[in-house]
């Protein structure tokens, strides 16, 4: 028996970076808000640092629905299975992924908004990549540059200004997009390893910088400065320093009494009626199911889940899956390829046992188009990025470069000797969304509650892999320039399971091509809206929680802005 | 299954388990064939099994000693006990790979005694690291296996059972669980002193600790705790 639960105004789907930061413009409009999370409320004492069960194990397994829904992976429509990972990248908590996930908040670059226009107007039309379904966003950086400021403050992010309205600062970014003001804190702490990075980046005439974090670099908001003791990497902040939703937006939704979060709630449905509106949410919690209406909805899962959820929800009026009429759910599928990396050996310990992913320094003088492609066969590049990160496990794991065997005294002596000299970069390279890249459900793989897991239909093209080949002869500079005496360049991988996942209900104006409009809502169901990487066009090459939370932002302020109109 | 020649059952014949069964209490006696000693001798005392046969344990733990072994450079894996943490582990977040050690070892150590005509965990190091660069070559998903989980269990937190008494960390001079890295902490100059303790050592991580860490700001050493941690369960 359903269940069926007093009227609110909006309900999220999703408490994670994206819901979670949502819910804060909903809740000061006055709004009621009904937050439905999957997982739970984790607490500082949860954040024990243990690489074992932290990086290994997939804590915290047994508040992680997404463990029992992981997607399947194929190549192309014709390739078999990929080994399918035990353990998906993301949580669910209060707070989701932003509980664990390393904190780097960038901007796009100004690029990643007008791929196509800027591409052919600089190179030609003949520059596009075959195949690829790329458009440029429906607005450029300056539309979404109050909504980056809006959440940098309120979510609290730490950086270093590389250009304020148009005037160059040589100790942040100089290739960023104009930026309003200063970052609300300094940048997180250097340590003696990225100074050092830093001094070689300039011996070749490249320009490193400190990137932006979503970790307190001092007190603010009454939450502690960052401790840099490491274990940010799938781990939570045990000083709540990291600006994870859960301490950051959420706190300050829910003192506003306007935001109510149900744990535990596992979302089945979206319902909509005849009209083609939505009309609420079905999700079962302790065994119960329940609806719960609203007036609008927002869906605020991960890429995968928000496709899933879309895919899922057939009624009279989509009969393919709701916002589904012009089978846009699902295409435009990108996600990074972070496999493609180059490791160095040290002739020197570099002690990098402590630090943070977002304590480093970066490099973008590859990235997007800061530099000329016209003799280059692939558009976009790569965020060369160094930080100071290292654990026990993943220490004793590392390559031995060729120098030993490996295992047994020979390799005990070189991880003796070198488990403190390696060093792995951190390359985020431009992917572009492609034709027969896409999501769609898995015609046999279900979860524990019968409903099919998202299939994931995807591989790197020739774009691509040109621009990860290129990303690697770069690092290797890099790392030369600084006095690695040696270089191991990995794989280039594909597109499995990822963190970095996005499109699937792609942004736009043609309704021919996208699932929502230019304010993250249904081209077909004018009262749900979309937050969430999935709306993304374009993956740019650097980590996309920002932007997801300025949209996310941008698009719950234009609900309550817009909210006669839109739910009358 | 590729060296389970006679095509019949998986386990190890009763003959083996027998043979085996005598090698066990010739050293639990004391007693150790000479050519036994370098598999036993920081061992002589059995730790209780939870998953794995006596005969499985003894070949897993020869196994895991000439991967990181005990040499001019110190312990390894054997002090570390990383075969006692897989064993635990195998009852736990390790169960999916059960069935892949039994298998796995059993066709180690029956590829051992046909090639050289005596069980794995008997064989001189020399002999153990030749029948395992084979064994690297033939089945290198096994292999892969047990050399991932006795890295586990040579450098994890002591908490798992493994790591014993830091072996592993000192081995590779980590510095150790700090809850707060000061500036010099992250200098290039090497650490004075090396924090042994496990992350449940720490009080914020212990018994009670959620609690503490609502209330207290005692685990760090500069900063400010967040207040009101606790408070903050607004279920509906």
């Amino acid at each position: 028996m359903t269940n069926n639960l007093k009227k609110t105004d909006v309900v999220i789907v999703g408490m994670g970076a994206a819901g979670g930061v949502a819910a804060l413009p909903l809740a000061r409009a006055g709004l009621d808000v009904i937050g439905l999370e999957a997982g739970g409320w984790l607490a500082p004492a949860d954040f024990a640092p243990d690489e074992l069960r932290n990086n290994f194990r997939g804590w915290p397994q047994a508040v992680q629905k997404a463990n029992r829904e992981i997607p399947t992976h194929r190549r192309s429509a014709g390739a078999p299975y990929s080994p399918r990972p035990v353990v998906h990248p993301m949580m669910n908590a209060v707070g989701g992924t932003s509980v664990h996930y390393w904190a780097q908040s960038w901007r796009l670059n100004p690029w990643d908004f007008k791929v196509v226009s800027a591409t052919t107007g600089r190179y030609g039309a003949a520059r596009i990549p075959k195949g690829s379904t790329v458009e440029d966003w429906p607005f450029g950086l300056e539309e979404l540059e109050r909504f980056y400021d809006i959440v940098e403050h309120e979510v609290g992010v730490s950086g270093q200004a590389g250009n304020i309205m148009g005037k160059l600062d040589p100790r942040g970014n100089i290739f960023e997009g104009a930026r309003a003001r200063e970052y609300p804190m300094p940048p997180l702490r250097g340590t003696e390893f990225s100074a050092m990075m830093a001094d070689a980046a300039k011996t070749i005439g490249l320009h490193a910088f400190p990137g932006p974090a979503a970790i307190n670099s001092q007190f603010r908001e009454g939450r502690s400065a960052c401790m840099y003791h490491g274990w940010c990497d799938r781990g939570g902040c045990h000083v709540s320093a990291k600006s994870s939703t859960n301490v950051s937006t959420i706190p300050k939704a829910l003192a506003t009494k306007r935001l109510a979060i149900v744990t535990g709630a596992h979302v089945k449905r979206i319902e909509a009626d005849e009209k083609g509106r939505v009309t609420g949410v079905s999700y079962s919690k302790d065994g119960q199911d329940y609806f719960q209406p609203a007036q609008a909805v927002l869906l605020a899962g991960y890429v995968y889940e928000n496709v899933r959820l879309l895919l899922l929800s057939k009624s009279r009026m989509f009969a393919q899956g709701l916002s589904n009429n012009h089978g846009q759910v699902g295409r435009h599928y990108m996600s990074h390829n972070q496999a493609a990396s180059v490791l160095a050996l040290f002739p020197r310990n570099i002690n990098n046992w402590y630090g943070l992913p977002a304590q480093g320094v970066g490099v973008d003088n590859w990235s997007d188009d800061n530099f000329d492609h016209a003799g280059l066969d692939f558009i976009g590049g790569v965020n060369l990025w160094v930080m100071s990160q290292r654990r026990p496990i993943a220490a004793a794991s590392a390559s031995t470069f060729g120098k030993a065997k490996g295992w047994g005294s020979d390799w005990k002596a070189f991880v003796m000797q070198n488990a403190d000299r390696t060093h792995r970069a951190y390359m985020q390279k431009t992917t572009l969304p492609y034709e027969d890249n896409y999501l769609d459900l898995d015609p046999e793989v279900k979860d524990p509650l019968g409903d099919p897991v998202i299939r994931i239909t995807a591989d790197l093209k020739d774009n691509e892999k040109r621009v990860a080949m290129f990303a690697a002869d770069k690092m290797v500079d890099w790392y030369k320039a600084a006095g690695a005496i040696a270089v191991e360049k990995t794989d280039v991988g594909t597109m499995g399971v990822t963190t970095h996942a996005y499109g699937g209900t792609r942004m736009g104006d043609n309704a021919q091509t996208n699932v929502v409009d230019r304010w993250g809502f249904s081209h077909e169901a004018p009262n749900l809206g979309v937050v969430g990487a999935s709306v993304m066009g374009t993956s740019g090459s650097r980590n996309p929680t920002l932007t997801v939370q300025a949209l996310a932002w941008r698009t719950a302020q234009h609900l309550a802005e817009t909210w006669k109109g839109r739910t009358g | 299954m590729g060296n389970n020649s006679d095509g019949k059952s998986p386990g190890p014949s009763r003959r083996d388990m027998l043979k085996l069964a005598g090698a066990a209490s010739t050293l639990a006696g004391g007693l150790a064939p000479a050519e036994a000693a370098p598999a036993v001798k920081s061992t002589l005392r059995r730790e209780a099994l939870e998953n794995l046969s006596a005969a499985e344990a003894d070949t897993l733990e020869a196994f895991c000693a000439r991967l990181i072994p005990t040499d001019a450079n110190g312990p390894g894996a054997r002090e570390a006990r990383a075969a006692h943490y897989i064993d635990h582990a195998l009852g736990g977040a390790l169960a999916s790979s059960r069935d892949s050690y039994r298998s796995g070892l059993m066709r180690l150590d029956q590829h051992a005694r046909q090639s050289r005509g005596a069980s794995f965990a008997s064989l001189a190091p020399e002999a153990q690291d030749a029948v395992l660069t084979e064994i690297e070559k033939t089945e290198p998903e096994f292999f892969g296996l047990v050399q991932q989980h006795t890295i586990q269990g040579t450098f994890c937190d002591p908490y798992y059972g493994g790591n014993k008494d830091y072996v592993g960390w000192d081995l590779i001079s980590y510095p150790g669980i700090r809850l707060s890295a000061s500036p010099a902490d992250q200098a290039l100059a090497p650490h004075a002193t090396p924090v042994r303790k496990s992350a449940y050592d720490f009080p914020m991580f212990g018994r009670g600790g959620a609690a503490l860490a609502d209330h207290t700001s005692a685990p760090v050493d500069h900063g400010q705790m967040p207040q009101g941690m606790g408070d903050m369960r607004h279920d509906q």
